[in-house]
């Protein structure tokens, strides 16, 4: 278990930082940050200067060595836009995208986990289909259209929840639902076919044989290893959450990571976009090495293979 | 669903001590006003936001005050005002008058002020609003005496306006980046929290000067939030979470005045919009601007009135120059008007040799569906635009570094009532002059600069003649200013589309 670990650990951040590689170059393509910081009045003369102060005209590999040993040391620099230090920026941001992505999390598992087990379990009846029908459905309704849709509802018209903002934990509750229901159907799928795999499986019949009760069936024996993808997966959706948080944070106005790298995109904020770059990636494959050696905590074979 | 509590209870925990929320409504005396934009600093000489100039009027004082009702100039900061000759103004600054922070405003602090923003170090966002001042100097206990660069009748207008006052001894200790997290003004209420990209929040200032022409501010607190959805916007004032929105969208207007708890206002303001074209060409999507006949064509293709009809609505006026229509020097006498002829501008296009049109790029950062409503037009007419839809900081940007083949531009002339607030940021070879014609510069030039008012009349007359000729810069129409707020606040609208919340109360 523990080379396994160590392997997948040396994998996870050999691709963290392939992305920082990939990351800090394309920006250094997409425009002339020298430009950027000097600002479109200034003279050749003020550009070469600040190219010459921020060691912009060093080669390129010693700019990104310097970067990253910056970074890892969590100084990221200043944004251009706001002139204040991005990890300030970011330490104020991070804690709305980390929340709303757990609390989304949290909310499309328990619902679509056991609606997946119960589909599986009620194979091909009404019970089956209606699951199905509204797995479809739930892919087919845009984010924001959802959480426009429920702040109509609970906000407007029933008067229950705040509309906008991050300040008070009633504040997370719809843009949760909102961005968690994004992820029911892919979970409920995954849950229903790992289920109907297990539940074919020779040892679940010789449970049933065993005259256990349907309920011990399918809770000590089916469900364990009917999960072990979904583990793999959760790990993938909470990633694109915390990415895919953007609409939501917008339409809810949560001004949370997401919605700053959108925004940093848009004004050429380069330190902002690096780092935040950076950060989701690191987050990411962080998940996936987790989920990775949860799978093999729970299946033996994986470890072995 | 108990786990599920529990995780509930343990964000709460976390979030509680982040708490930044804010209850609008009377009962708690504080007023949230929502926008979507947020200016990138909130120093306002380093921002040229709508919003960066509300937060500017309500947490710093000029040094003259222009009343909105009567046009006329009232002592401010400056109690007397007097020319020693076109080009040297002499004050007298009131005296008892303090700072957020208790320091005593002086005439040193409008010396430096003054001083500060023509220095090339402040890095002041729109020249236009200081480049007229050449320096200024103490001839006095309480004198100060401002040289100007050359006579320009309109200094009063701009005093009373884009320069507000800073505290020296303050600005000296934090710098700027420090400035721009804790601002410090004069004005009636004094900022205690900068949230950067979410808000600002403010709080009446208890010593704001007794007979100050703005009065004692009412409200106790004010919050300014961004929330950058019009919906959601709009979901927080019916639901009482915000007290005050603005550029409500017609449709969405009309749907609000049927909602209880809410006034919907319309007027007219001084914002224009227009479409700027690189007609220096400087990019490869630029060249077809090159050639006079294309814009007149994107002029003659576009229906104004259509779209002021249908989207625009409330008290707008069709522009033809390049300036708001009732600025001083402002006109639309003799200077050439396009009507809608989508015949007259295929006929142009083929005879600048685009038969079939061509394809080009328009920025834009406000009113998507203005813009889209453009790009419909011009694609009836055989001209392909695609949209790049930014914030207003990275579109300048783009604008100015040659990138923006045609823009999309809205200007509120920082309030200022005179001609050369609008058209010389734009023709007098500014970072924003994507034409450099440099014979309607020297005539905007000598027209901001004459102190023989027929004269200037007489000169910017002639310089929006030969811009609407050229059509280099096409205006569309004033903006309207749809308001909604909840009916338990008295606010009253300006046409210079300066909310003055220092004047509202709660009913």
């Amino acid at each position: 278990m523990l080379s396994y670990t160590l392997q997948r650990l040396v994998v996870a951040i050999s691709v963290a930082i392939t992305v920082s590689i990939v990351a800090f170059f394309l920006l250094h393509l997409s425009g002339d940050i020298a430009m950027s910081i000097a600002g479109p009045e200034s003279t050749p003369a003020q550009v070469e200067a600040i190219r010459k102060e921020f060691g912009l005209d060093r080669p390129l590999v010693l700019q990104y060595l310097e970067w990253l040993w910056r970074a890892l040391q969590f100084d990221f620099g200043d944004s251009f836009f706001f002139r204040t230090s991005v990890v300030s920026l970011i330490a104020a941001r991070i804690p709305v995208t980390l929340t709303l992505g757990a609390i989304s999390l949290c909310l499309s598992l328990l619902v679509a986990v056991p609606l997946g087990v119960l589909a599986a379990v009620y194979n091909g009846t009404i019970i089956d289909r209606l699951a199905l029908s509204f797995s479809v459905i739930g892919q087919a309704i845009p984010t924001f259209c959802l959480g426009l849709g429920l702040i109509i509802l609970f906000s407007i018209t029933l008067r229950w929840l705040p509309v906008s903002g991050a300040s008070t934990w009633k504040h997370f509750i719809l843009p949760s639902i909102a961005l968690g229901w994004y992820a029911v159907p892919a979970v409920m799928r995954l849950s229903r076919n790992g289920m109907l795999e297990v539940l074919s499986a020779d040892y679940i019949r010789t449970a049933r044989a065993k005259g256990l009760s349907p309920r011990v069936v399918i809770f000590k024996h089916a469900l364990r290893n009917a999960i072990i993808p979904v583990v793999a997966l959760a790990a993938v959706q909470f990633g694109f959450m915390l990415g895919g948080s953007i609409v939501i944070e917008a339409v809810f106005s949560m001004h949370g990571l997401g919605y700053l790298a959108w925004e940093s995109i848009a004004r050429n904020d380069f330190p902002v976009v690096q780092a935040v770059v950076l950060i989701l990636a690191t987050i990411y494959v962080g998940l996936t090495f987790l989920a990775d050696v949860a799978n093999a905590f729970l299946d033996p074979r994986i470890r072995l293979a | 669903m108990k786990a599920h509590l529990v995780l509930m209870s343990a964000v709460a925990i976390t979030l509680g001590a982040a708490s930044t929320g804010a209850f609008a409504n009377k009962a708690n005396d504080t007023l949230v006003y929502a926008s979507d934009s947020e200016p990138e600093n909130v120093s306002p000489y380093h921002n040229n936001l709508r919003e960066g100039v509300i937060i500017a009027r309500h947490v710093f004082d000029n040094l003259i005050y222009r009343d909105p009702k009567t046009g006329k100039y009232e002592p401010q900061l400056a109690t007397k005002w007097a020319w020693a000759n076109p080009t040297t103004l002499d004050l007298t600054i009131r005296k008892g008058v303090t700072f957020h922070n208790g320091d005593p405003l002086t005439a040193d602090d409008v010396v430096f002020t003054l001083n500060y923003v023509v220095s090339p170090e402040a890095k002041v966002v729109t020249k236009q609003n200081t480049d007229w001042i050449k320096s200024a100097e103490k001839t006095g206990e309480d004198q100060v005496r401002i040289h100007l660069v050359g006579p320009f009748p309109a200094a009063i207008e701009y005093l009373a306006g884009p320069v507000p006052i800073y505290p020296e001894k303050y600005f000296k200790s934090v710098g700027l980046t420090g400035f721009s997290k804790a601002p410090i003004g004069s004005g009636p209420y004094r900022v205690t929290k900068v949230d950067p990209g979410k808000g600002v929040t403010m709080e009446k200032y208890a010593n704001y000067w007794k007979g100050s022409p703005l009065g004692q501010p009412a409200i106790g607190k004010v919050v300014f939030r961004v929330i950058p959805d019009a919906e959601t916007r709009m979901a927080e004032l019916m639901t009482g979470g915000v007290d005050w929105i603005w550029r409500v969208p017609v449709d969405q207007a009309k749907q609000l005045k049927t909602a209880p708890n809410v006034a919907v206002l319309s007027a007219e303001t001084m914002r224009v919009g227009f479409l700027q074209f690189d007609t220096l060409g400087r990019s490869e999507k630029s060249t077809p601007f090159k050639d006079q006949r294309v814009r007149q064509a994107v002029a003659y293709a576009i229906d104004r009135k259509a779209m002021l009809d249908n989207l625009v609505g409330g008290g707008a006026r069709i522009m033809n120059s390049a300036c708001f229509i009732d600025q001083f020097g402002c006109t639309d006498k003799g200077v050439p008007t396009y009507s809608y002829d989508p015949a007259k501008a295929k006929k142009l296009l083929a005879e600048a040799g685009y038969p079939n049109g061509f394809t080009t790029e328009l920025v834009a950062y406000r009113e998507r569906e203005y813009a889209e409503a453009v790009i419909g037009y011009l694609a009836a007419v055989g001209i392909k635009v695609n949209l790049n839809y930014l914030k207003y900081a990275a579109m300048r940007t783009l604008i100015r570094e040659g990138k923006a083949p045609m823009a999309f531009q809205t200007w509120g002339s920082f309030s200022v009532a005179d001609a050369s607030a609008f058209t010389g940021n734009y023709f007098k070879g500014s970072a924003d002059d994507m034409t450099g014609d440099k014979e309607v510069g020297k005539l905007l030039t000598e027209a901001d600069t004459s102190v023989d008012v027929d004269k200037r009349l007489k000169l910017y007359q002639e310089a929006l003649k030969t811009i609407a000729e050229k059509s280099y810069l096409f205006p569309l129409y004033s903006y309207p200013a749809n308001y909604a707020f909840s009916s338990e606040l008295s606010f009253t609208a300006q046409p210079d589309e300066l909310p003055r919340f220092y004047a509202a109360r709660w009913k």
